[in-house]
């Protein structure tokens, strides 16, 4: 009986003294963290997706709270209303935050843009982009195996089985770019939205081959011929190596380009059917 | 006793040399040949014609880029139609100079006679300019400058030179014909390397399988000092620089960024041999090389003296066209030639070999899960792990491909061989040696 008690005793009493002890250690090595960092990482999606070039939503709070100002501190997947909240709570003030997502910029879906060969190693657009430049006759295009896909962390990105090139789901993208950093082509371009539609006029196409060489490897390619350049009213597209690029910033969605362009590569996206638009009024424009 | 080899790894693949009996046979002129500038190692070089300029054989028109670089020449008379783009043997679409072919007349500087120069009396230094101005890479598909190999870094004593004449990729035998043909240029080309290199030996390596080249090379040598025939055992990978190293004095090479030069040797291929005699002793440019047209289906495989330029499609036609049941057409050998995007890619100055397989032997099988077998472990010629780069590839965990010596890889593709999962291991080995090589870069140009 009595060694059961002095097991108690002995153990009760060793356990009070490495309590106090860890008590009084814990209060002099204690680090003060400002609550401001919890409150913002609460307000945070919480997807660690790394869009802010942060690491992680910790991260992201601890650098808010820790700066100046705002400047260079956004979430790409918050909308303004988080964001201007982050701002009242560290007293800072943010002058336009503006949504991004990410646009597709190829169109050679196996109808426009035939194989010519099969590539038959493993399934991933950055090991098969080492081996050549890809089945079709076009090397800037889009490879088709959806690296993309698999990086994002909010389901808005998938290939479509038809044309065989992903497609970006506009109300889940965050635009916080991990897959146009993923793309070995580079064909996935993060660029802020517009308007409340999200719509978009932009040159699906991000092939440099000359003329000749795009248009024989894809039915919609950019051969650089500049007519919507001379369409643009706004200086917004320019033409360099063969290639015609929209500034998404410049743009006004007039969609002159569109019906200028010969190759069908221009793009609009996310606007209502539209019949006034003719290949003469542009003409009338020159 | 049996022959010497190297001891890690190795694999036994089914040789199949369908045309080691066959002599070099002259290819037809091209109509129109394409030179590819980026034919080596190193900086693509720069064109040194315009559209319209009339060339000779062995004219020069492109110009090296730097010190890691090479000269381009003509390896055919006419006019450069155009400086455009070709898909090349790499599957990238790349800059090119096109000359159209306009009969056959040389630059006079060049000994086009048959007699053998024996004698060459020239200082180390015009050894090696001539080398450069030849445009000669390493011939046998590592297109390494070879004004560059005979340049060691300071420090490292080399005292002996290596010949490549292993040939350990199956179907391919390029360089045993050229020792068939030619024995007594490439020991004078040997002799001027080892004058270059100031060493007193020279090892020719060759694999048991081509013993009429051993006979017939010892025969040469005998009187020659210096020079050693030495047989080795078939194994694939026995042409890697390394595993050649190992083989012929057992030494080992550490691994990057060390060189061979750092255990006193210098590898050169057989074929290079060769390029060196001409260019030093009859003032010829590397304009022309043996290639082997091969295949299981291909009616008349043989070897060819290709004009540089060359469009493959036209050694097919004349090895006896392509074959109805083609899948696949590589430039080089089954292990470690690359798959061509179509015919029209011109041979360049490291395209060993035109292989065509036949839909069963090139199609790949499924895929399966990894079940830890090792047995790629166990093919490894570097003593790597090959399952576990691999991996780390496929998630993008570059840390550990680094971590696991992945620089090391001398993508041979014995574990992909071997994988009975048939898993595409040397894809992702490939995969993150190349972001591996790329972190490094960053980190050594950030410093």
């Amino acid at each position: 009986m009595s060694s059961i008690l002095m097991s108690v005793l002995v153990l009760g009493v060793t356990g009070l003294f490495v309590g106090l002890a860890l008590f009084a250690v814990a209060r002099k090595f204690s680090v003060d963290e400002n609550p401001k960092v919890k409150q913002i990482e609460d307000m945070l999606p919480g997807a660690n997706c790394g869009g802010c070039g942060y690491p992680g939503c910790a991260g992201f709070a601890k650098a808010c709270v820790n700066s100046d100002s705002m400047d260079g501190l956004m979430c790409t997947v918050c909308d303004k209303e988080v964001m201007q909240r982050i701002a009242d709570l560290t007293g800072h003030s943010i002058d336009s935050v503006s949504k991004r997502t990410a646009l597709v910029r190829c169109n050679g879906s196996c109808e426009n843009r035939p194989s010519l060969n099969r590539y038959d190693g493993a399934r991933s657009c950055a090991a098969a982009a080492l081996q050549n430049g890809g089945e079709t006759g076009c090397s800037y295009g889009c490879i088709g195996f959806g690296d993309c896909v698999s990086v994002c962390g909010f389901d808005a990105i998938h290939m479509n089985p038809e044309t065989g090139l992903p497609a970006v789901d506009q109300e889940k993208c965050t635009g916080c770019g991990l897959c146009a950093g993923k793309c070995p082509k580079n064909i996935l371009e993060i660029a802020n939205i517009k308007d409340s539609r999200n719509r978009r006029v932009y040159v699906s196409c991000v092939s440099r081959d000359k003329g000749p060489i795009a248009k024989n490897a894809c039915k919609v390619a950019c051969i650089g011929c500049g007519k919507c350049v001379s369409a643009c009213a706004y200086d917004a597209i320019a033409v360099e190596n063969s290639l015609a690029y929209v500034d998404q910033d410049k743009c006004r969605l007039c969609r002159k380009c569109e019906s200028a362009c010969p190759q069908h590569s221009i793009i609009a996206l996310n606007f209502t059917q539209r019949t006034d638009v003719l290949p003469s009024s542009i003409q009338q424009n020159e | 006793m049996s022959s010497r080899t190297f001891s890690t790894g190795g694999i036994h693949p089914d040789a199949k040399k369908l045309t080691s009996a066959k002599a070099i046979e002259p290819a037809l002129l091209p109509e129109q040949a394409v030179f590819p500038l980026s034919q080596h190692i190193g900086a693509p070089s720069v064109p040194c014609v315009n559209k319209g300029d009339k060339v000779l054989v062995g004219t020069l028109i492109a110009k090296p880029a730097g010190q890691m670089s090479a000269c381009i020449h003509s390896s055919v008379s006419g006019t450069v139609a155009r400086i455009d783009s070709v898909t090349d043997s790499s599957g990238q679409r790349r800059p090119a100079i096109f000359i159209d072919v306009e009969g056959d007349e040389w630059e006079p500087s060049i000994d086009r006679s048959d007699s053998l120069v024996v004698n060459v009396n020239m200082a180390k230094d015009v050894i090696i300019d001539r080398i450069r101005d030849a445009g000669i890479v390493g011939m046998g598909g590592a297109c390494f400058p070879t004004h560059v190999k005979l340049c060691p870094p300071s420090g490292c004593k080399i005292d002996t030179l290596i010949i490549n004449a292993v040939e350990c990729e199956p179907y391919l035998t390029a360089d045993h014909s050229l020792m068939l043909d030619s024995p007594d240029q490439i020991i004078v080309g040997i002799r001027i390397l080892m004058k270059t290199l100031d060493v007193e030996s020279a090892v020719i390596g060759i694999e048991e399988n081509k013993a009429d080249a051993i006979e017939l090379l010892r025969g040469k040598v005998r009187m020659v000092s210096g020079i050693e025939v030495m047989p080795l055992a078939m194994k694939y990978p026995q042409g890697g620089e390394k595993q050649l190293i190992e083989a012929v004095t057992g030494r080992r090479v550490p691994p990057p960024p060390a060189l061979p030069a750092s255990v006193g040797c210098v590898v050169v291929n057989v074929g290079t041999a060769f390029a060196v005699y001409e260019a030093v002793a009859k003032n010829k440019p590397l304009i022309e090389r043996v290639v082997t047209v091969t295949g299981d289906s291909v009616s008349n495989p043989c070897n060819l003296k290709v004009r540089l330029g060359t469009s493959v499609g036209r050694l097919i036609d004349q090895a006896g066209g392509l074959p109805q049941d083609t899948s696949k057409i590589i430039a080089g050998g089954p292990m470690m030639g690359r798959p061509l995007l179509g015919t029209d890619v011109p041979v360049v100055k490291g395209t060993s070999g035109v292989l065509i397989l036949s839909g069963k032997l090139a199609a790949r099988k499924e895929e399966r899960n990894c079940i830890r077998c090792a047995k790629c472990v166990e093919a490894c010629p570097m003593g790597l792990e090959p399952y576990k780069i691999a991996t780390a590839g496929e998630l993008g965990n570059w840390n550990v491909a680094e971590e696991s010596w992945v620089m090391s890889c001398i993508e041979c593709g014995c574990c992909q061989s071997t994988c009975p999962s048939r898993r595409p291991l040397l894809d992702w080995v490939r995969l993150a040696k190349n972001n591996v090589g790329r972190i490094i870069r960053e980190r050594q140009s950030g410093k």
